[in-house]
């Protein structure tokens, strides 16, 4: 059998909540970058701000968020033991927060220095995360399409990080520091591999669980959890071919290839949205609108792709990759993890403190860890912000406004994680302090006695 | 149907099915439908921990040796759900929706997550663990939770 399945390895809760609390800063930053810089970080995908940006949202937000979560994720949903996650946590969330500032800085301030202090981090950082997170994934005995889709996406996260060290190498340590053909076709690359095999790979792997779980909705087809995350890593895999084939015949499978990864995350965000029309639990709450959202953008992202490809006039203009990039960042993946932050820190809220023992008064339920109208609030803030931002790829004088509002909806996030954590201090001080009056009653009662 | 990740997995999603119906109640205001299928789902959830606690586990834990393990956890949560359970008809009771909305969100997840952890990791380690008892076993549960 399995000696080391405890079933029980729920980290400490500093440890997702360290990730989780630091996030959203890395939006704000972002938004007030944007804010900040205007219309000129929007003019092409390789501008100093908009390579900032980018990577303030996926290193930043999005890996933050996505580590903390795996740490807490993998003990409990697959049984698989992390190696001393409060060491782990300690190391990798300063690093890679450091990491994320110093690489997207280094973009906006165009400082070789700070990109050449991010390498190693991150070689270090994230390598040690992916390191004991893909052992304990290896090791579990749970079964399970979302266990291999999990690997999947670390897989992914691997060759993400080896493609951005490539990168960054190149630019921290090149002379001129001028982007040569053969970085945009890696950087390519790499993004296909960060956005698609690592991001999107563990949204799909995670919403496998938690689509059918949060709202009662039937289970994916069986035959499409297979086909999605394989075929996306498949067409990612000879999409990537291009770095070392040459010729017209490979070009002109290129975009076949890539059709094919797009269509099977349209077929994954149809299918979503279908299930979701079919769920069995009526109540619509945050979450499920978030996940609606995201779902609704990567279509959206799908449709856009498919109509840059057909019409190269609009494919070929500079802004057509912010276009997408728009509806792929906030769009999708601030949505979906908003949406999960708002369903994970109220539970885990309610569930370290029930397991306090002895309480005398019951732990606050989730709606008072965390209350519907502030969520609700932050979401119609975050979609609108999501409206303004596309509109100031579209109209440039858009930008500023776009950027402020994005900030406010991070900090908005920000606010209401922080009030939730708040909540589960105070009642966990409270709890604390009645059982040290009760066990101080005690014994003086027995000494009385 | 023969194995024990056929039967229990079946009747998750039959108590998922009243605890939908319940909460969809109690959001309409309609307080004697939620009395009606809370009375059901919280019938049919005991049933099922009893179910689970008297044969499943013991028997797990005898062909396994493991007794400290999974079935230790499983019941803890058993205990929490139990709990809820109170908590949720108390809010039944009071006919308090906003109390009622909190304890059914937050006895979802523990439902669903705690599932999770059965049909995932618990049920298949029961198969493999259970071996030739496992049709039987898986019959008696069946019997038991049909008549509950």
């Amino acid at each position: 059998m399995h000696p080391n399945l405890s079933f029980e390895q729920a980290p400490p809760i500093s440890v997702p909540y360290r990730f989780f609390l630091t996030a959203p800063w890395f939006g704000v930053t972002a938004g007030l970058l944007l804010a900040w810089l205007g219309p000129d970080a929007l003019e092409s995908r390789w501008s100093p701000g908009a390579l900032a940006l980018s990577h303030l949202l996926t290193v930043g937000f999005m890996l933050q968020v996505m580590c903390g979560a795996l740490l807490q994720f993998i003990p409990v949903a697959t049984g698989g033991n992390v190696w001393r996650p409060r060491w782990v946590a300690s190391l990798v969330h300063p690093i890679v927060a450091i990491a994320a500032l110093c690489l997207a800085f280094g973009f906006a301030l165009s400082q070789p220095l700070l990109i050449q202090i991010a390498v190693p981090l991150f070689a270090a950082g994230l390598g040690g995360f992916i390191a004991v997170v893909s052992f304990s994934l290896l090791r579990t005995p749970a079964h399970g399409m979302t266990i291999h889709v999990l690997r999947l996406a670390l897989f992914g996260l691997a060759v993400t990080l080896i493609l951005g060290i490539a990168l960054a190498s190149a630019l921290g340590w090149q002379a001129d520091g001028q982007a040569s053909w053969s970085l945009v076709l890696i950087s390519n690359v790499h993004a296909a591999w960060g956005l698609g095999a690592w991001a999107l790979m563990l949204v799909i792997g995670v919403s496998y669980l938690v689509v059918p779980m949060f709202q009662l909705t039937p289970s994916y087809p069986a035959w499409l959890t297979r086909t999605v995350p394989f075929g996306i890593l498949v067409a990612i895999g000879l999409w990537s071919l291009q770095l070392g084939v040459d010729g017209e015949l490979v070009q002109s499978w290129l975009s076949v290839v890539a059709l094919g990864g797009m269509l099977l995350a349209g077929l994954y965000a149809g299918t979503t949205l279908w299930l979701q029309a079919l769920r069995r639990r009526r109540l619509t709450d945050i979450t499920f609108v978030f996940w609606r959202g995201a779902m609704l953008a990567l279509l959206g992202f799908v449709a856009s792709w498919i109509a840059l490809e057909v019409f190269p006039v609009l494919g070929e203009h500079p802004r057509a990759a912010i276009w997408l990039g728009m509806l792929a960042l906030p769009g999708v993946f601030v949505s979906v993890i908003s949406g999960m932050l708002y369903k994970i820190v109220p539970f885990l809220n309610w569930l370290h403190l029930q397991r306090l023992g002895g309480l005398k008064v019951l732990p606050p339920n989730i709606k008072q860890m965390l209350a519907e109208k502030p969520m609700r609030r932050q979401m119609r803030l975050h979609f609108a912000s999501l409206v303004l931002l596309l509109g100031a790829v579209l109209w440039p004088p858009l930008t500023s406004l776009a950027g402020l509002s994005f900030a406010v909806s991070f900090l908005w996030l920000e606010w209401n994680l922080v009030g939730a954590v708040r909540r589960y201090i105070d009642f966990r001080s409270r709890a604390l302090s009645d059982q040290v009056i009760d066990q101080t009653h005690a014994d003086a009662s027995s000494r009385v006695s | 149907m023969s194995h024990i990740s056929e039967i229990l997995p079946a009747h998750h999603k039959h108590c998922d099915e009243l605890f939908a119906a319940a909460e969809e109640a109690a959001q309409s205001g309609d307080w004697v439908a939620c009395g009606e299928q809370s009375g059901r789902f919280v019938h049919d959830m005991l049933a099922h921990f009893d179910a689970e606690e008297s044969l499943l586990f013991p028997a797990f834990e005898s062909a396994t040796g493991m007794s400290g393990g999974p079935t230790q956890i499983m019941r803890m949560e058993h205990g929490q759900m139990r709990e809820l359970l109170v908590q949720l008809e108390s809010a039944l009771r009071a006919k308090d929706e906003e109390t009622f909305a909190g304890v059914a969100e937050t006895l979802l997840i523990m439902m669903q997550q705690h599932n999770m952890k059965e049909e995932n990791i618990l049920y298949p380690m029961c198969d493999q663990a259970l071996g030739a008892q496992v049709e039987r076993l898986a019959g008696e549960l069946n019997t038991r939770l049909e008549q509950a």
